[in-house]
């Protein structure tokens, strides 16, 4: 455990790249099995230890430290994690046991014993060994090393393509020994259904004005974005799986979608729900996402379907290296053999030249409330992660509206001592009423300067909230707007963000609340 | 219940501010650090050694006049006694203690409890008031023997011969502090000293603190930096200063450096949790140990350690003392 304690620190705490990848491929490489795997899984979020959550670890700590103490501390350190670790009032020594010996004493441990265990555990650990402890133990890392990364070690460790790894990656389970005998040579690549797996998505770039001079239209197709949710059909031997862009399956959310199609394939689209395909409000779909069961209500009144715009394997064939244009064509094909009731094609659109993209997205967006358009490379073969040149998203204009800071929050993790978390509003008659909170869209710089604003312009603070003089505007841009009860404004922002500060601008020139109805589609 | 002290820290009796954030005709100076000693006042009393780091720090005429007062000695004013006893935070660092109408108020600076040999050992006071700093109180706070941490970073260097160790200390006092601290650990080579350290370092020698051999650290070429150690103010380690040191390892010795995300934000490759505060644990014995019934907390964490005084049994109330920021000062905790 010491090891990995160490492994962490050095993850969380070097800048460069290239360091932390050379300090995992060195672990891979020297950890043994099954800890080396266990420590993979951490790493990349797989690992799960269904008892221990933070009210259990709360629950454990508060047995032995003040609860307002607790809190205050919690409050300045920011992450509940650290806090425990470092607010632990037990000294002890000794070592804690290896990492493998650890994960199967909390997987085995029942939940009335594991606040006593954890508390041990605590008791017994290394300042900077309690710290990875809680990690561990909760799965939330927020070290800044995403699984990509882990991978990429792995692929440096053994010589072996990011790719391959990648491809096998999503049929493979902790510890992984099948993965690192592969890695090692003392095995072949690990056997996995594809047809019954994720296969990690293909991701678009922003498109930047500078990038139009470059591009020659004539290689590039045009779609809609759609507003829905990415996800993955996978139609296998097995029956279907419906998976999110991260790999969840959330086929029981939507059986509607999934008993209903057809064939053997694989296929990348977008979910929308909506009667004959027309697609409604993202708002809409919402109600069935948060859903782990659709009732038969929803599915009558909110119909699920998937507008598909590409096509990873055709029946048992992979044809991800195929260019966009040749898959497109086996896509339609594949349509043509198997017609489908909630499956339909993502239109292609045609033009010739920017400026008809640059008229088709302004018109998408006014018309039809899509979110953009999305480029493609009609020789572009389906690669995993997000290649440059490939794919290219150009959404469409946000819309602005200025608004008064009201009240601001200390951030967590990396922000712990700033306030970054800002809720506005606009006015109402004479008083001012929340439409929203936004913490990102502002510079390092810009953070530190609202900081020393909202200190300076306080007056009064709740907790770990300050409400301040009503006199900082923000130009606020958002996505769209929808009517909300759970808002004293009746209206919410969808996807709110800082744009600009507006130092220069009166809080007597913001938005009124009656601006905010233009915006209300 | 009436004070001999007030809550901005000015004693009535002997019409004198303790610390004062602006120039005072008379101001009773508790150690050398920016926050609590600053220049421009009638007349300073402080101890030998504070009174040396103002003039080195400010010049010779940074005050009207100086009153040198050593530790244990006691002045009498009007029939009110001050006195100072070490504080153990930097060399000189005296808590004051004012005694009249039958009181005892003792206001302590900033105290560190923890053995240190470039600061005269903390003195435990009796009082019936106890001004006390807060700067790391909270329980989160739990430093770790500084020795340790000299550990973590001379093994670092042992690693990584082929990079050059950047350690961040504020210059007065915890520069002097991590030098020693490295010397009793070992390390023996010469150590690198950014410019804003050398005056402060050739003092403290004067003053009769040994460091070893310090050399400047400009001036040296680059390949000669690899495997050994610089001292250099936070500010300058991350900055285009630093661009003259073969890969840098940025170190940081600071009590702030045992949260993590703090170190993370300060882009810090190694934190050094070496702090010249007392911690969570020393703040509370020390307040039990002071005997007092009524407590003021400044510069920090107030609330939390107003808080447990009162679960103590205690009067216990923050004092809001102008011109200190939210981080307590100078940064050199």
């Amino acid at each position: 455990m010491k090891r990995f304690a160490e492994l962490l620190e050095l993850l969380a705490l070097t800048p460069s790249r290239t360091r932390k990848i050379a300090a995992l491929a060195q672990y891979f490489a020297e950890v043994p099995d099954p800890d080396r795997g266990l420590a993979l899984a951490v790493l990349t979020g797989e690992l799960d230890i269904a008892n221990v959550k933070p009210a259990l670890l709360k629950q454990t700590v508060l047995a032995e430290v003040d609860e307002t103490l607790f809190a205050l501390s919690y409050d300045y350190v920011g992450d509940l994690g650290e806090t425990i670790a470092l607010i632990w009032p037990h000294h002890g020594t000794g070592e804690l046991p290896r990492l493998s010996a650890l994960v199967e004493l909390l997987n085995t441990t029942s939940k009335a014993e594991l606040p006593k265990l954890i508390g041990g555990l605590l008791t017994q650990a290394a300042i900077h060994e309690r710290w990875a402890l809680i990690k561990l133990a909760t799965g939330a890392l927020r070290i800044g090393v995403s699984a990509r990364l882990a991978k990429t070690a792995l692929a440096e460790m053994s010589g072996v393509e990011l790719q391959a790894i990648e491809e096998v990656w999503h049929g493979l389970k902790p510890p992984y020994a099948a993965l690192f005998a592969w890695l090692e040579g003392k095995t072949g690549r690990p056997e996995v259904d594809h047809t019954a797996r994720f296969h990690p998505l293909m991701l678009s770039t922003p498109i930047e004005e500078s990038d139009f001079e470059k591009l020659d239209p004539r290689d590039f197709a045009a779609e809609w974005k759609w507003d829905g949710i990415r996800v993955q059909l996978v139609l296998g031997r097995n029956g279907a799986s419906l998976f999110s862009r991260t790999g969840d399956d959330i086929a029981p959310s939507f059986p509607d979608v999934v008993d209903a199609a057809m064939g053997r394939a694989v296929l990348d689209g977008e979910l929308l729900v909506g009667h004959d395909f027309a697609p409604r409000s993202f708002n809409d779909l919402q109600q069935r996402l948060n859903r782990k069961q659709a009732s038969a209500r929803q599915m009558a009144e909110l119909p699920g379907f998937v507008r598909v715009y590409d096509m990873l394997f055709d029946g048992d064939e992979d044809i991800r290296a195929l260019g966009w244009q040749a898959r497109r064509a086996r896509l339609e094909a594949w349509f043509d053999q198997n017609p489908q009731a909630r499956l339909d094609l993502s239109e292609v659109l045609g033009f010739t030249a920017w400026e008809d993209v640059a008229s088709l997205r302004r018109q998408g967006a006014e018309s039809h409330g899509h979110e953009g358009v999305m480029l493609k490379l009609r020789t572009a073969p389906y690669v995993p992660g997000r290649p440059k040149g490939f794919w290219f998203k150009w959404k469409r204009d946000p819309n602005v509206v200025d608004a008064v800071l009201m009240y601001a929050q200390r951030g967590h993790g990396k922000r712990s001592s700033f306030y970054s978390d800002y809720t506005f509003g606009v006015w109402k008659g004479n008083e001012i009423v929340p439409i929203g909170k936004a913490y990102f869209g502002f510079t390092d710089e810009e953070l530190k300067q609202l900081d020393r604003w909202i200190r300076a312009n306080s007056i009064g603070s709740f907790g770990p909230v300050r409400e301040v003089k009503k006199e900082l505007v923000f130009e606020v841009a958002f996505d769209s707007a929808q009517k909300s009860t759970r808002h004293k404004s009746g209206v919410a922002l969808r996807f709110p963000r800082i744009n600009r500060i507006r130092w220069d601008k009166p809080a007597s020139e913001a938005a009124r609340l009656e601006d905010m109805d233009a915006f209300v589609g | 219940m009436s004070f001999i002290l007030d809550r901005n820290l000015y004693v009535p009796a002997i019409d004198a501010w303790i610390d004062p954030g602006e120039p005072k005709p008379r101001a009773i100076i508790t150690h050398g650090h920016a926050d609590h000693a600053r220049s421009g006042h009638g007349a300073v009393l402080a101890t030998p050694e504070t009174i040396a780091i103002m003039q080195v720090r400010y010049g010779d005429d940074c005050a009207g006049r100086f009153e040198p007062l050593r530790f244990g000695e006691m002045l009498t004013i009007d029939g009110a006694q001050v006195s100072l006893h070490p504080a153990g935070h930097i060399l000189g660092s005296a808590q004051v203690l004012v005694e009249a109408e039958g009181q005892r108020a003792l206001v302590t600076g900033d105290y560190k409890r923890l053995p240190d040999r470039t600061a005269e050992p903390y003195e435990a006071v009796d009082c019936d008031l106890l001004v006390t700093e807060a700067t790391f109180g909270l329980p989160v706070f739990q430093h770790p023997a500084p020795q340790d941490e000299i550990a973590r970073l001379l093994k670092s260097v042992a690693d990584q011969p082929e990079r050059c160790h950047l350690v961040g200390c504020y210059a007065l006092g915890k520069a002097q502090r991590v030098i020693a601290l490295l010397r009793d650990a070992g390390w023996d080579r010469p150590i690198y000293l950014h410019g804003a350290m050398i005056e402060l370092c050739a003092l403290y020698e004067d003053l009769g603190v040994p460091l070893g051999e310090l050399l400047p650290a400009t001036g040296m070429p680059k390949s000669a930096m690899a495997g050994q150690i610089v001292v250099a103010p936070p500010s300058a380690i991350r900055d285009r200063w630093s661009r003259r040191f073969p890969d840098p390892v940025v170190c940081q010795a600071s009590g702030w450096m045992s949260i993590k995300q703090r170190a993370r934000q300060a882009l810090v490759e190694l934190p050094l949790v070496i702090s010249d505060h007392c911690d969570w644990g020393e703040l509370n014995s020390s307040i039990l140990e002071s005997g007092a019934g009524t407590v003021w907390v400044t510069h920090g964490r107030e609330d939390a350690l107003v808080y447990w005084c009162q679960q103590q049994g205690l009067v216990a109330e923050p004092l809001a003392l102008p011109g200190l920021d939210d981080d307590g000062g100078e940064g050199g905790a």
